[in-house]
């Protein structure tokens, strides 16, 4: 049903990226690409490098080595900063939400790169604060209403459950409007209805906003399902690149992470 | 009033439309909360939508008589679908919208649906699957475009898409809408309510315009519904009374219907619009009540201590100062002080502050539960009344309220008993006909005008009608004493750490039943007293919660000793059920009732023990998980005797 989804260009691409802890080699002579509007997985057995690597994607981490290349412009590394208003938005593998804040405060942090407002605007709630606010609150509703949000609205985060607590920090990168949404582990601990509806909204972001998402992921069916193409690491090297059917069949990463299967 | 009663004079709902929006084109008619606000459509705006969509169904090729399937939770624009097919002369027929795609086969097919207008994409994609073995299916509607940007399936327009098309049509055929607005006679088919099915397939129940525009007016009239009343509209459209309230009753008293945010929302929802007039069936009470229960439970001993006196008070002279009968001074000072400190307090965190008049039906009502209610202050009243009859047949007047009873014959209705007990109906609210089925048709209606409603009652000396049970499920044990499951069943619901009962014993020695527990309460209770439990299954089998249960049993049994002929209907064996009751494993239908033959078919292994004299009992059963897989669960049940007491005659009341 999506497939008239148009997927680009190449719009962000790494090149021999090798990255170090002291002696510990996390990432080795990484290489590969994403291309706009596609959904991209990178997987891997646990300590693979996969967190890693997207930590060097959003700037946290530094490489010794290799390149990024980020619509068409090469550099070193990324800076968090930039990676943000370059809309670039992720989310964590240990969600990192606002506990006390309401829902509906969460995702409107998600708007900070949004306002232009000055401090003593908003404070006193004239000039552009005021109308910044509206503009800010009905695009979070609009999140909240796609990610049916409603009924936690103006529930404390931390009184939420697990499931729930994942999809306000998707509505939170949302909030952002990014052109590429990195997920770090957005199933992980689930039950079979939550990772459902999460793959739903994962795949309806990517339908409706056209956003470009990366996403690491262990459980291996749900990778298999709504990835276009699927990166495998394993020692933090790669061991395979390709469509999921390709990587289904790649002797190494059989070998590697799906045993037997 | 006058004012209002002016506008209620019509004859057909496309009419009432009209004029409402003639007389008080700004007055709100609908709301519905998107996107954290409430919007609102006048009833200007409202008839405007109405004209622009009939004329997109037009431009389709709707035609008079034509049926049209209205699916999905309670939206405006759905109810306006209702008034859209009306105003071409076509009939509305709203669906179960969580019913799944091989339910609704049965009734697109019999209903020969060519058109459907639906909500969403969940909707459209049952539809689409349908549409496989009913390619009479031509066009499919959708109000939310979500998720379906990419879908290109003939047919398949958006509502907006629909819109845009009517105003070229009427643009094109000046006068078209008038005139098929004109057309429409009062005894036309209007609606077709499908009948929840306890038994055999559903059938399409016919209403005219005539008889749901009677069934509103009478209600209307017998409590003061006025134009600034306000309801919330939440329960399925496809029931009689959401029907019945939030179409026909909203038209001819032209009050405002608000729909709720999304399903979850509801409670928060209530609390915002305050509703002045609410229905609800008894389960949404008893949960409500339920969790007030709980948190009463977890809170601080000083609030609790003041909530449980304070109840007290309410439940001595709550309902009768609310019935305007004498209470003593000091009584009265005590309930005003609780006024401030509980129950105003209570009802306004519950979103019923404002409630004038608050109706349930479809079930029996616990004594407790009913009395909780009137208590503090809520005007909680039952009605009687069935698919066939547009929900109308009894109503409770105020200030004659009886839990045990659903009040009397409503304006305009006349009532009867058959000679077996089974009440009969006659008036303008009786049903035309079932849909294609003359042969059901003939069966339910008599000679006279009656139509038999099925229920087995009894009038009480006010003239107050009681309902029993199902006129055919009212049974005879072996002994020849007669047996009524649904009133035990009832009997044991009304203990909140009992969710379902099934009650077997027609042609048996003795009556036995299948319990299912209260998850919730059943839990909570459990936690206070440090049981540990996994889930339904561990709970339910559990040394403890059977001794629980069988307390409950034994006080059903110690009433039942006390009313005469059914102190025979004793239960002599109970079971605590391994699995909760599901529509989705067909065992209750989609509004709730217990399939008890099914049940009974279903867990043949179960009943065998109950009467095969075991202690313990193994059962396999198929269950259909949520995403349509099915899987089985294997369990041990173990089945418990009760205590049975000798009959007494019951004290001189």
């Amino acid at each position: 049903m999506s497939d008239d989804r148009k997927i680009g260009d190449v719009i962000l691409k790494v090149d021999n990226i090798s990255l170090r802890f002291g002696g510990v080699k996390a990432l080795t002579d990484i290489s590969f690409d994403v291309r706009e509007h596609e959904i991209r997985a990178i997987i891997g057995p646990n300590g693979a490098g996969k967190s890693s690597m997207l930590n060097v994607l959003n700037g946290v981490y530094t490489p010794q080595e290799g390149t990024i290349t980020f619509h068409g412009e090469v550099r070193k590394d990324m800076d968090t900063h930039q990676a943000a208003e370059n809309g670039i938005a992720r989310t964590f593998q240990n969600i990192a939400l606002f506990t006390g804040m309401t829902v509906l405060d969460n995702i409107m942090t998600g708007r900070n790169l949004k306002i232009k407002s000055s401090f003593i605007e908003q404070a006193f709630w004239f000039g552009r604060a005021r109308r910044e606010e509206i503009e800010n609150r009905k695009k979070v509703e609009e999140i909240i209403d796609f990610l049916q949000l409603q009924s936690v609205r103006k529930t404390p985060v931390a009184r939420l459950p697990y499931g729930i607590k994942k999809r306000v920090e998707l509505a939170r990168a949302l909030a952002a409007e990014p052109t590429m949404l990195l997920l770090d582990e957005p199933m992980a601990g689930m039950n079979v209805e939550e990772k459902q509806d999460m793959c739903r909204f994962v795949l309806d972001t990517n339908d409706q906003f056209g956003t470009t998402i990366v996403l690491i992921e262990h459980d291996m069916g749900v990778v298999m399902d709504i990835s276009d193409r699927v990166v495998v690491l394993d020692y933090g090297k790669k061991i395979g690149d390709g469509t999921p059917d390709e990587v289904r069949n790649n002797p190494d990463v059989i070998k590697a992470y799906l045993g037997a299967h | 009033m006058s004012v209002t009663r002016a506008a209620a004079t019509a004859d057909t709902f496309p009419r009432l439309l009209s004029q409402h929006a003639a007389q008080r084109p700004d007055a709100p008619a609908l709301r519905e909360k998107y996107l954290g606000i409430w919007q609102t459509w006048s009833w200007r705006d409202t008839a405007a939508e109405v004209r622009a969509m009939a004329m997109g169904l037009a431009a389709l090729g709707f035609k008079r008589g034509d049926n049209l399937a209205i699916i999905g939770d309670n939206r405006p624009q759905l109810y306006m679908a209702f008034a859209a097919a009306q105003s071409l002369g076509g009939i509305a027929v709203p669906m179960y919208q969580d019913a799944v795609a091989a339910e609704m086969t049965f009734v697109l097919e019999n209903a020969a649906i060519r058109f459907a207008i639906v909500e969403d994409q969940e909707q459209v994609d049952k539809l689409l699957e349908a549409r496989d073995t009913l390619p009479q299916i031509e066009h499919i509607i959708f109000a939310d475009p979500r998720g379906l940007r990419n879908y290109n399936a003939p047919g398949l327009m958006s509502l907006e898409a629909l819109r845009t098309k009517g105003d070229e049509f009427d643009a094109a055929h000046p006068g078209f809408f008038d005139a098929e607005v004109a057309r429409g006679q009062a005894t036309d088919v209007s609606v077709m309510l499908y009948t929840s099915g306890t038994t055999g397939k559903p059938k399409g129940v016919c209403q005219t315009h005539q008889a749901f525009i009677t069934a509103a007016q009478g209600g209307v009239q017998f409590d003061h519904l006025v134009a600034t009343d306000n309801v919330l509209s939440y329960l399925p459209m496809a029931w009689v009374g959401d029907h019945l309230f939030s179409y026909a009753q909203f038209l001819v008293a032209g009050f405002t219907v608000n729909c709720p945010e999304s399903a979850e929302t509801v409670m928060t929802d209530l609390r915002e619009i305050g509703p002045t007039y609410y229905f609800a069936p008894p389960r949404v009470f008893e949960s409500v009540l339920t969790n007030v229960t709980i948190r009463m439970e977890d809170a601080s001993r000083i609030k609790r201590w003041l909530y449980d006196s304070l109840m007290a008070v309410a439940k001595r002279c709550g309902a009768d100062i609310m019935d305007g009968k004498p209470v003593s001074t000091k009584d009265k000072l005590l309930y005003a002080l609780g006024n401030v400190l509980v129950y105003g307090p209570l009802k306004n965190t519950l979103g019923m502050s404002r409630i004038r008049v608050a109706y349930t039906a479809g079930a029996a009502i616990g004594p407790d539960l009913f009395r909780f209610y009137r208590s503090i202050g809520i005007n909680l009243k039952q009605l009687y009344g069935s698919t066939e009859t547009c929900a109308y047949v009894c109503l409770q007047p105020d200030g004659q309220i009886k839990f045990d009873s659903v009040g009397t014959a409503a304006p305009g209705v006349e009532v009867k008993l058959a000679d077996n007990g089974e009440v009969m109906v006659r008036g303008a609210m009786v049903l035309k006909e079932y849909y294609k089925r003359p042969d059901a048709t003939a069966e339910s209606i008599d000679a006279n005008g009656y139509f038999h409603t099925g229920d087995a009652g009894v009038f009480d000396s006010d003239g107050h009608l009681r309902i029993i049970d199902r006129a055919k499920d009212v049974g005879h044990l072996s002994t020849g004493a007669m047996f009524a499951p649904n009133y035990i069943e009832n009997k044991l619901k009304f203990f909140s750490h009992i969710k379902e009962a099934v009650c077997f014993g027609h042609d048996k020695d003795n009556v036995t039943a299948f319990i299912n527990i209260d998850l919730t309460a059943v839990g909570n209770w459990a936690e206070r007293r440090n049981i540990v439990y996994s889930g339904y299954i561990d709970l339910a089998g559990k040394d403890e919660v059977y001794a629980l249960i069988k307390e409950c049993v034994e006080a059903v049994n110690a009433e039942l000793a006390t009313e005469g002929e059914l102190s025979h209907s004793q239960i002599a064996r109970f079971l605590i059920l391994h699995k909760e009751l599901d529509p989705d494993d067909d065992e209750m239908t989609r509004t709730r009732k217990v399939r008890r033959g099914f049940v009974a078919e279903k867990y043949a292994a179960l009943l065998d023990g109950l009467y095969g004299g075991k202690t313990v009992q193994h059962i396999d059963t198929k269950v259909k998980f949520e995403d349509g897989r099915s899987g089985s669960i294997a369990a041990d049940i173990k089945i418990n005797d009760a205590k049975r007491f000798p009959a007494v005659t019951k004290a001189a009341a």
